[in-house]
């Protein structure tokens, strides 16, 4: 995590972290390799807000919502993923 | 009629069908095209290619119902059909002038990104939006003709299963060419499809649908930590269970009507060759393709309803950490557990897992689990040369050994899995990716096209060899006829003949090969046999040695039987482990070999499993030669 990190602004975290539950927003995919492609074709693009569901019982995958769908990765591709959290509703 | 329109009639119209998995794109290919579709295979790959044709107003028009996919940009080969179709890139397949796109109405937005990149082929295309039903029901709406007018394309709302919307969709397809075009493409550049995507939602006034609140309802309970696993293991032992238990009934019926059948043609045709082709031969051989039907019939029965519902993504969902472990994913859970039963329905149920490499390794691994048909042949064993003592408490010696043959099978399909993964066939840097489609009422009409198409595409693509399989092993089982001499009862004469024919050539030209594990000529040439099926292994063993009866006195035979040279017994206990082990590891089925053949489009990978699982066998089974007589 970068030194200047600012409190004023959203944190910004990997899709991994998103607990059941938190939404956010997706800031950055991963380089433009087949994989980072392939997770933007599935509606995965910046600024994407998305909702962590739950995860599997076994601890891995988990499923998010977005854009209309249920969509499960694994811990390690949802890793590669930036967001944004949203704020938590008062 | 124009003269125009006549000259169109002579080469028909060709539609191409593309949507991501769980759009309803099956649905509507059945709605539009009947049941009349044509299945076979692109070169090269494993992909299924499927054309339907329908008449539009007098047109004649083919739909080509391309595989589902989120995305038209190929990740692996498989995936590249769809582009390949669509540029012509395919021997005898014609491209298709005009593009057809379903989408789930639901998860338009989604969808949208699919259709920036059909739109961008530039060739006429029109929109199908299905499960409009639900996007109402969840309270969402969204304007069409706006949606039109935003993309610049057709749009047809439809709900496919009741047929809604179908007739104006054939309406609008007579005529391609008319369909107007987008003014400008969407932006190419993925980074900047955000926007587009919310612009074209906008324009259209789309509320976008609330969550399908019975979906979460049941999901709270089906991927509950606790209860969601206890139903897993529910599902899955019945599943299991009813293959198992359901189809063995149906199957023993099976034979026994194969039975009367060769029964009713021995008594109609005079005894000799003829006879003995169309009883043992023919018939045999269409008994073996049928017998498989019963257990496919119910995977595909079963497996369809829990993906109609929508809990095989679930299941999946549940047991993919457990899979990943050995490199796999939770979409091959299933088609490994049906190969418990038998490995032609379960690598037919590999189907369901899109990546092409777990595909293959799955496939590759399958025929190691323990099937139905191996049963026998351990039966006959362990029975013969086994004590039925008890080793602890109630706990069976017999028991055991069964226990353990069953056990060490998964053991070494995971290890293998495993092997592959790391070596062969590594991952193609595909994420796993599994869509959770809301929970659904399965629509009967589809569901039993999926099943009867399935269990048509068995017999007509996998039946075949296995059926000329099976007769060239009774040639092999009966030719060259040597005439016995005359004075022998009927099973010797049989057993005379059998040590001549070329099996039992072949089986004495193999044995210097099979002495090390201890095996001789006749155990050479019940395996022989058994490529036919493994358990004919018991009944050309009860041939060979001249029994009628292939329980009890084929037991007291084998255990009795003496090598001539040596005078040593055969079936001695190092012998009997390493004929065991060796079941347990070598593909001796030609019809598993078949469908791999089929499943994979090439006949690379079948002879790569059974080499494989020759070589495991054959070690295994010297292995447990050689520590058997070292415990004894
Ligand atoms: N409510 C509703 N369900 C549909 C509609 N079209 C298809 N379905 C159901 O959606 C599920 C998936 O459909 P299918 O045609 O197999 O989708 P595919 O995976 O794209 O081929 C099935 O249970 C269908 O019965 C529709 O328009 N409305």
């Amino acid at each position: 995590m970068k030194s200047n990190f600012n409190n004023s602004k959203p944190a910004i975290r990997s899709l991994a972290d998103l607990l059941p539950g938190e939404t956010g927003r997706v800031a950055k995919m991963p380089a433009d390799n087949s994989v980072g492609r392939r997770l933007m074709d599935l509606g995965l693009l910046p600024d994407t807000p998305i909702r962590a569901l739950r995860r599997s019982p076994l601890g891995d995958p988990s499923v998010y919502e977005l854009r209309g769908y249920r969509l499960c990765l694994r811990r390690a591709d949802a890793a590669t993923i930036q967001i944004t959290l949203d704020k938590l509703s008062p | 009629m124009t003269q125009l329109a006549a000259a169109r009639d002579l080469s028909p119209l060709r539609l191409g069908l593309i949507g991501s998995p769980n759009s309803g794109k099956t649905t509507l290919f059945n709605a539009l095209t009947g049941l009349r579709a044509k299945v076979g295979n692109y070169p090269g790959v494993t992909v299924e290619r499927r054309e339907g044709s329908l008449n539009l107003a007098g047109r004649q028009a083919v739909v080509i119902d391309l595989p589902g996919t989120y995305s038209l940009d190929p990740i692996s080969p498989d995936e590249a059909v769809v582009t390949q179709v669509l540029a012509g890139e395919i021997e005898d397949v014609a491209p298709p002038e005009a593009l057809i796109v379903v989408a789930d109405a639901c998860s338009l937005e989604r969808s949208l990104l699919l259709i920036t990149q059909v739109l961008a082929k530039e060739k006429p295309t029109c929109l199908v939006l299905t499960m409009m039903d639900e996007l109402a029901a969840r309270g969402g709406s969204l304007d069409t003709q706006r949606l039109e007018a935003a993309l610049g394309i057709p749009v047809v709302p439809v709900v496919g299963h009741r047929g809604q919307g179908i007739r104006t969709l054939r309406e609008r397809l007579t005529d391609p060419e008319a369909w107007s075009q987008p003014q400008i493409l969407p932006p190419g550049d993925r980074a900047a499809l955000s926007g587009w995507v919310d612009s074209v939602m906008t324009a259209c006034s789309a509320q976008r649908p609330a969550a399908h609140a019975l979906t979460e309802r049941i999901d709270r309970v089906v991927v509950h930590p606790v209860l969601g696993s206890l139903l897993f293991l529910a599902v899955m032992l019945t599943f299991f269970q009813l293959i198992f238990a359901w189809a063995t009934p149906a199957m023993d019926g099976i034979n026994e009507a194969m039975g009367w059948a060769s029964e009713a043609v021995r008594n109609a045709v005079p005894p000799g060759l003829l006879a003995d082709f169309l009883a043992d031969g023919l018939i045999a051989g269409v008994g073996s393709v049928i017998v498989f039907l019963p257990q496919i019939v119910l995977l595909f029965a079963l497996l369809y309803l829990l993906e109609d519902v929508g809990y095989m993504a679930r299941a999946a969902f549940v047991v993919d950490r457990a899979m990943a472990r050995i490199g796999l994913e939770g979409r091959a859970f299933v088609a490994l557990l049906s190969s418990f039963a038998c490995a032609v329905p379960g690598i037919m149920a590999t189907r369901t897992v899109p990546s092409p490499r777990d595909r293959l390794v799955t496939i590759l691994v399958a025929p190691l689990m323990t099937c139905s048909a191996r049963l026998p042949v351990y039966a006959l064993l362990i029975a013969a040369f086994v004590p039925a003592e008890n080793v602890i408490g109630p706990i069976g010696l017999q028991g055991l050994v069964l226990f353990g043959l069953y056990f060490v099978a998964p053991l070494a399909a995971m290890t293998v899995a495993a092997v592959l993964r790391r070596s062969l066939l590594p991952g193609e840097g595909m994420p796993f990716t599994l869509e959770l489609p809301s929970y659904r009422m399965p629509s009967l009409r589809l569901w039993l096209s999926q099943v009867g198409g399935s269990a048509w595409a068995f017999v007509r693509r996998a039946g075949t060899i296995i059926l000329v399989a099976s007769v060239v092993l009774w040639m092999l089982l009966t030719f060259p006829r040597t005439p016995a001499p005359p004075d022998l009862e009927p099973e010797a004469a049989a057993a005379y003949a059998l040590e001549h024919s070329a099996a039992g050539r072949i089986g004495k030209a193999i044995e210097p090969a099979i002495a090390p594990l201890g095996f001789d000529w006749k155990i050479g040439v019940g395996l022989l046999a058994s490529l036919a099926a493994r358990e004919v292994f018991v009944s050309t063993l009860a041939q060979v040695y001249a029994t009628e009866d292939p329980d009890a006195s084929l037991r007291e035979a084998i255990r009795a039987d003496i090598d001539p040279t040596t005078g040593r017994k055969i079936f001695t206990p190092p012998t009997v482990a390493a004929l065991l082990t060796f079941f347990v590891f070598a593909l001796q089925c030609t019809s598993t070999i078949a469908t791999m053949a089929r499943e994979t489009n090439s006949w690379r990978w079948p002879a790569f499993a059974f080499g494989y699982m020759l070589a495991l066998a054959y070690g295994f089974a010297f292995l447990a030669r050689t520590v058997t007589a070292a415990l004894i």
